[in-house]
């Protein structure tokens, strides 16, 4: 391949400049979606591991019943609550040596707080015990934390988010507009004592969208004093005796509860959640390429279907070019060239096109993550796209007899 | 004919073209045996389906004889391959066709330049021939025009610029004259016969009497065989006699 053969593909090109922008468009097409879905494959595979790391390191989340992903879910075949001497037996050494810490909590539902005339329904209202704000990663960045004498007091007194500041005060409220002012919360006063550092979306759920009091005022003023538990986070002594702490609280909730099964319990491990969720995602990620592939081979087919209508056009072009001397190569690599420049330009505008989506699309908090090595697949593949379909064509072209083709009207 | 010490430009041996087999063979050449030397000016005259378009392919080598040998500048030509019918086309023919056949869109500098563009000449050379040989046919000043913006008598002085830039062997005109104007044809005419002059071998293959009048020789094909061949260069200068008067 020369110059001149790259110069005369070019002039074929421009010579039918809306077919061939039509042709480039459906290349284009192709590429861009392979870099926009790629992008959006591992923006909400950063959107998921991002939300679990949320929850803090080393962690273990036991819930009643199975697991779904992200919430609630399964089925149980008997109803075991987790209570309190589960939390003891939990935090008791002999037991279970791998766990670090115990996190109890029970959940308070929609209910809401009112301030001054103004209402907020936070997503999560929960009542849990000191260590809650440590292990759980949530610090308080205004006023302060809740003691252990306000939870042994049953104070109450509560740590809110700052969107929920917000929802109260004013979407301008600085985080310590609320310290130390009363708010109520399903009718009972609370003293508001701290808000959390802002921890931002964990791309399914606002994180500073929360109302945390002590477990034991939860009790007194909401759910009653039945003993029993929503959840329990446990936190392993590190992220390698997760695994180990994960059995140990397996086998001791089955031994505090007669006839239970581990099937009954869930504890969810986050080192193998994360391990699921990406690979989840990669499978994920590899089903939009696929879909996006396809729409690059269908503008293949395009590529293919116009470089055929290019060389009948061109017959009598070809028959000249053969009867001044040119030969099956020189014609082959024109149409060649001229299909894969097809492919390679609408490639490169696919691929812009691609990125800048990327940096506009913004779907359900999954921000797209433009991967280059799906930029140069999907160029690579456009070029490649470009040669497979432009070779039938040329190859047509290139095995014209000059006679027929000069014959050709 | 003055140079038969010289070894022609074309010798033809006995050739036949058959199409087809069985029921539908049709016989276009039947055996016909020429000899062309340098500096020769012949006609090939002929009714439609007396074998000349076939002739012309075979001596242009765009296509080859069913039998006899066809000896080009001394080459055996006749059982080459594609390729190699390629470049002897690129080196040894200088084409003009009665339909100009320029490439379209593509300036007319361009199109003298292409028979050189395949044969790899550098494009210092190119463009130094290509321009030399558009002064030639006098459209010098016309190199970027575009064939649809030229006139037919000059889009078929761009094709004959385009034969004349590869310094061929020989010049091989198919009806070069067939969709001119009397005016055109004449100009036409006497560059074939400038060519000549300098010693260039043209062939010219028309129908027309006056056309083939001006070569200096005329073959008359029937059938697929030659009928006829005169040399006849007296009529040549009764001929250059009315072409000063025209002109």
């Amino acid at each position: 391949m020369n110059l001149s053969s790259v110069r005369i593909a070019l002039r074929g090109i421009v010579a039918n400049k809306l077919r061939s922008f039509l042709t480039t468009l459906g290349i284009g097409i192709g590429v861009g979606s392979v870099i926009v879905l790629v992008a959006v494959g591992s923006g909400s595979a950063v959107a998921s591991r991002k939300s679990l790391e949320a929850l803090g390191s080393n962690l273990l989340t036991v819930r009643t019943g199975g697991f779904g992903f992200g919430a609630r879910g399964g089925t149980q075949s008997a109803t075991y609550s987790i209570t309190d001497s589960d939390v003891t037996a939990l935090e008791n050494k002999q037991n279970a040596p791998d766990v670090a810490e115990v996190v109890p909590a029970v959940n308070v539902s929609s209910e809401s707080i009112v301030y001054n005339g103004a209402t907020d329904t936070p997503s999560t209202i929960s009542g849990t015990t000191t260590n809650f704000s440590s292990v759980r990663n949530y610090p308080v960045q205004w006023g302060s934390w809740f003691t252990q004498q306000q939870y042994d007091t049953h104070a109450n007194v509560v740590v809110l988010g700052l969107t929920d500041v917000k929802d109260l005060v004013g979407q301008n409220a600085v985080g310590s507009a609320l310290v130390g002012q009363q708010v109520l919360i399903g009718g009972s006063s609370f003293d508001v004592i701290g808000v959390f550092k802002s921890k931002g979306t964990n791309g399914f759920q606002d994180q500073d969208s929360i109302a945390i009091m002590p477990l034991t005022t939860a009790r007194d003023t909401f759910v009653g004093n039945n003993g029993t538990i929503s959840g329990v986070t446990v936190q392993a002594k590190s992220a390698g005796r997760a695994t180990a702490a994960q059995t140990e609280v397996t086998d001791v909730l089955v031994a505090q509860h007669p006839g239970s099964s581990s099937t009954d319990f869930s504890v969810l491990n986050q080192a193998s959640a994360l391990q699921a969720v990406s690979t989840n995602n990669r499978t994920f990620t590899v089903l939009l390429a696929a879909v996006a592939g396809i729409s690059l081979l269908v503008g293949g087919i395009g590529v293919m279907n116009i470089m055929l209508v290019t060389v009948t056009e061109r017959t009598r072009e070809i028959g000249i070019r053969k009867a001044v001397g040119a030969r099956h190569g020189h014609i082959l690599t024109q149409f060649l060239v001229e299909a894969t420049l097809l492919a390679g330009i609408g490639g490169v505008l696919g691929a812009v096109g691609g990125i800048a989506l990327s940096a506009f699309v913004k779907i359900d908090n999954v921000v797209p993550v433009v991967e280059p090595y799906s930029v140069v697949l999907a160029l690579a593949f456009a070029i490649g796209v470009g040669l497979f379909f432009g070779s039938y064509p040329a190859n047509r072209a290139a095995k014209l007899r000059p006679i027929d083709a000069l014959r050709y009207e | 004919m003055t140079m038969a010490t010289d070894h022609p430009v074309i010798a033809v041996r006995d050739i036949t073209k058959v199409y087809g087999e069985g029921d539908t063979e049709v016989r276009a050449l039947r055996g016909i045996s020429l000899d062309i030397f340098p500096g020769g000016y012949v006609a090939i005259m002929g009714a439609s389906g007396s074998g000349k378009s076939t002739l012309m392919h075979i001596l242009g080598c765009l296509d080859v004889p069913s039998s006899g040998r066809y000896l080009l500048d001394g080459m055996d030509v006749s059982r080459l391959d594609d390729f190699a019918l390629s470049v002897v086309r690129n080196r040894k023919i200088g084409f003009v066709f009665q339909s100009f056949n320029l490439i379209p869109r593509t300036s007319a500098f361009a199109n003298v330049e292409l028979p050189m563009v395949y044969a790899n000449v550098s494009k210092e050379e190119r463009q130094e021939r290509a321009l030399a040989a558009l002064v030639k046919v006098g459209l010098g000043h016309r190199g970027d025009a575009l064939p649809n913006q030229l006139s037919g008598g000059q889009q078929q002085r761009v094709a004959i610029a385009r034969a004349i830039a590869t310094n061929p062997a020989m010049i091989l005109a198919d009806e070069p004259t067939g969709a001119l104007d009397s005016v055109s044809t004449g100009e036409v005419l006497e560059l074939f016969e400038g060519l000549n002059e300098e010693g260039r071998t043209v062939i010219m293959i028309t129908h027309e009497p006056d056309v083939a009048a001006r070569a200096r020789r005329l073959i008359r094909l029937r059938d697929g065989l030659v009928v006829e061949d005169t040399t006849h260069r007296a009529v040549v200068a009764g001929f250059g006699a009315e072409r000063s008067a025209v002109r």
